[in-house]
């Protein structure tokens, strides 16, 4: 089976204290810890299990810029075959739509038949694998928490509410959204990391790709973020203020008062 | 002005809370608008959520077919494609039907997607301003749409307040002739209810619940200790269950449990909507985390800044002592 897998560089939310930059238009980039997004993490890991029970190939895409590379070198570190970063200046901006226009016909002139995304960005929407799915028009199937592979088609399960799974069987070729906590992605070291530093990663462009740029970056994007803020939700906490023994002192008595001794 | 429709989930002949909230959020679009709600599956069930959602839709679009029993995303989609109007506007719920139908449909209908929306300050012209969350709810965005060509927007379920007033009696249309045949390349086999765990979180009134922040599976014996010297349960939050530290019955939020303790302490949790959620009841929540900013101290009674790695045992010792004096 060859097995595409779609990541974004993200900055680690919980390596992180995410701000705002002086101008309220991005977040203070400076000092962030990148990572690949959590659940495209967890995508690479259940296509190499998947390889390796069936046999086949992974390979792993971002759409993004030099820095991004960091992150397919870490999947390749994991064991994924290849990485691919798929680079112009025309992609900048680009809304989900944008990405997926991108990922659509890089998609269309390899020989996958299984695409894997993450259920969602830290800072996306959960729709760059629904409608990526749409423009190749392959069956898709989001919030996946098992796979198994048949004949010509698998059995997922889905994630729904309360915990429980809804299982469908999903003809090839197809798209799946992954779920967190669908496998326990295997621990990659620095030193795997150097093994694959050398390894060439193509970097192919729009015009490499034949997209023609108006259908891509800030420029056809339907949806624009204008700024970032952090919003006054709610009355906010009464947050105690004292010596780590006060602050025991005065939560023990407040717990008391609502019932939490038992 | 656009069309605005709503799809609205339902399960046993009973429609989702969303129902209520997407009237709501479609007035935030257009106050002059009366939106109409589209509701798929067959049999009884179905006409029982058409007649509740009369009393809050004007019109409900009705979409009948033995195929359509369970919601199949891909086939309501090719269902939703044949019937709404060019230039609509669809409002869906943010939860796992809409996450699975929302951005594909939008793409099937050449109009804009817009995902998880918290607010709709309005439309300007063809532009839908809208705000959004990102990084886990730490930081939000005011978000621009072009919906010159209709849109697809999922909502935040709990973001909307229903209205007060709703308007009377609607009028169900029965949509079920224009949808012709509906082929699925994906098929619904069955559903696995979620396993019942040790220790059921849902009964208990005090719970000491763990996020990320616990850090590794030796440190829920931390939790462990504070939750029986004030005699709780341990309760988490997703990430916890992911690396697999405590079973899944022991998981609060949208794809867990949903608990209704009179305390419930949130130790290293950030406060994302998924597991917020899952909290019901108006409980007293305290939120130990090491980042001032974290969304918690948003919805918390109570915060404290300091790393529970050292809080929780001496608060835990602190208990102890407590309950030796006053057992004496
Ligand atoms: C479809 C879907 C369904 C989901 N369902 C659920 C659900 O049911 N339940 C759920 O919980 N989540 C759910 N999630 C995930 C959710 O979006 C968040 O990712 C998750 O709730 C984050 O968990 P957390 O707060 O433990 O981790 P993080 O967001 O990583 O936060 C960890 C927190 O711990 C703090 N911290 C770290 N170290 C310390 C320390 N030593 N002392 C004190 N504080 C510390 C950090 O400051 C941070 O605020 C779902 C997501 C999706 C997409
Ligand atoms: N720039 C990108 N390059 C490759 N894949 C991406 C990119 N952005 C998003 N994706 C994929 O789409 C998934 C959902 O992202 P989003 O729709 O932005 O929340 C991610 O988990 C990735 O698998």
């Amino acid at each position: 089976m060859e097995i595409l897998v779609c990541a974004r560089r993200v900055p680690d939310t919980s390596e992180n204290e995410i701000e705002l930059n002086s101008a309220g238009n991005d977040i203070e980039r400076d000092d962030l810890v990148y990572s690949i997004n959590e659940w495209d993490n967890y995508a690479v890991e259940e296509a190499l299990q998947i390889v390796a029970r069936v046999g086949g190939n992974v390979t792993v895409v971002t759409v993004g810029g030099e820095d991004d590379e960091e992150i397919l070198r870490r999947e390749m570190a994991m064991g994924a075959n290849h990485g691919v970063l798929i680079s112009d200046d025309a992609f900048r901006g680009s809304d989900g739509r944008g990405l997926a226009t991108i990922l659509a016909v890089f998609v269309r002139k390899g020989p996958y038949d299984l695409i894997l995304t993450g259920v969602q960005a830290e800072d996306g929407g959960a729709q760059v694998g629904g409608m990526l799915a749409a423009l190749l028009d392959y069956p898709f199937a989001s919030l996946v928490n098992s796979v198994e592979v048949l004949d010509g088609k698998l059995k997922v399960s889905r994630e729904i509410a309360g915990g429980n799974k809804e299982i469908n069987e999903i003809d090839l070729p197809c798209v799946l959204s992954i779920q967190t906590g669908i496998n326990e992605p295997r621990y990659v070291g620095m030193r795997g990391i150097r093994q694959v530093a050398s390894i060439p990663i193509p970097t192919p462009s729009a015009s490499d790709l034949g997209i023609d740029p108006a259908t891509v970056g800030q420029a056809a994007a339907k949806v624009k973020r204008v700024d970032y803020f952090v919003p006054a939700l709610g009355k906010g906490a009464e947050m105690l203020q004292g010596s780590r023994e006060e602050n025991i002192d005065k939560l023990l008595e407040l717990v008391a008062a609502k019932g939490g001794l038992k | 002005m656009a069309r605005i429709f709503a799809y609205i989930v339902h399960k046993v002949g009973v429609a989702d809370d969303s129902a209520t909230e997407l009237v709501a959020a479609a007035k935030k679009i257009d106050p002059a608008a009366s939106p109409t709600a589209i509701v798929t599956g067959c049999g009884a069930d179905l006409d029982a959520v058409c007649s509740t959602l009369r009393s809050s839709y004007s019109e409900v679009w009705k979409i009948a077919h033995e195929t359509l029993a369970y919601p199949n995303a891909e086939l309501i989609r090719k269902a939703l494609v044949k019937v709404l109007p060019q230039g609509s506007i669809l409002l869906v719920a943010h939860e796992h039907f809409g996450i699975d139908l929302a951005p594909g449909l939008s793409i099937k209908l050449n109009s804009t997607f817009v995902s998880d929306v918290l607010v709709i300050e309005g439309v300007d012209g063809v532009t839908l301003r809208v705000v959004r969350q990102e990084f886990g709810g730490q930081v939000s965005t005011h978000v621009r749409c072009d919906i010159s060509s209709g849109a697809v927007i999922t909502v935040r379920p709990g973001a909307f307040k229903p209205l007060e007033s709703a308007p009377a009696s609607g009028s169900v249309v029965d949509k079920s002739s224009e949808i012709g045949v509906l082929v699925a390349r994906r098929r619904y086999l069955e559903t696995v209810v979620a396993e019942a765990g040790d220790v059921d979180i849902t009964k208990h009134s005090v719970l000491v619940s763990i996020g990320r922040g616990i850090q590794e599976k030796d440190n829920v014996a931390i939790a462990q200790e504070l939750a029986d010297a004030l005699g709780a349960a341990v309760s988490c939050s997703r990430p916890v269950v992911d690396a697999k530290w405590l079973e899944k019955s022991r998981q609060v939020g949208t794809s867990g449990k949903t608990v209704k303790p009179k305390v419930y302490l949130a130790c290293g949790i950030s406060g994302a909507f998924q597991h917020l959620a899952g909290i019901k009841g108006n409980p007293f929540i305290v939120a130990i985390n090491k980042n001032p900013k974290a969304p918690i101290f948003q919805v918390a009674d109570v915060g404290i800044v300091d790393d529970l790695l050292e809080f929780l045992p001496e608060f835990t010792n602190k208990v102890r002592e407590m309950r030796t004096v006053s057992a004496k």
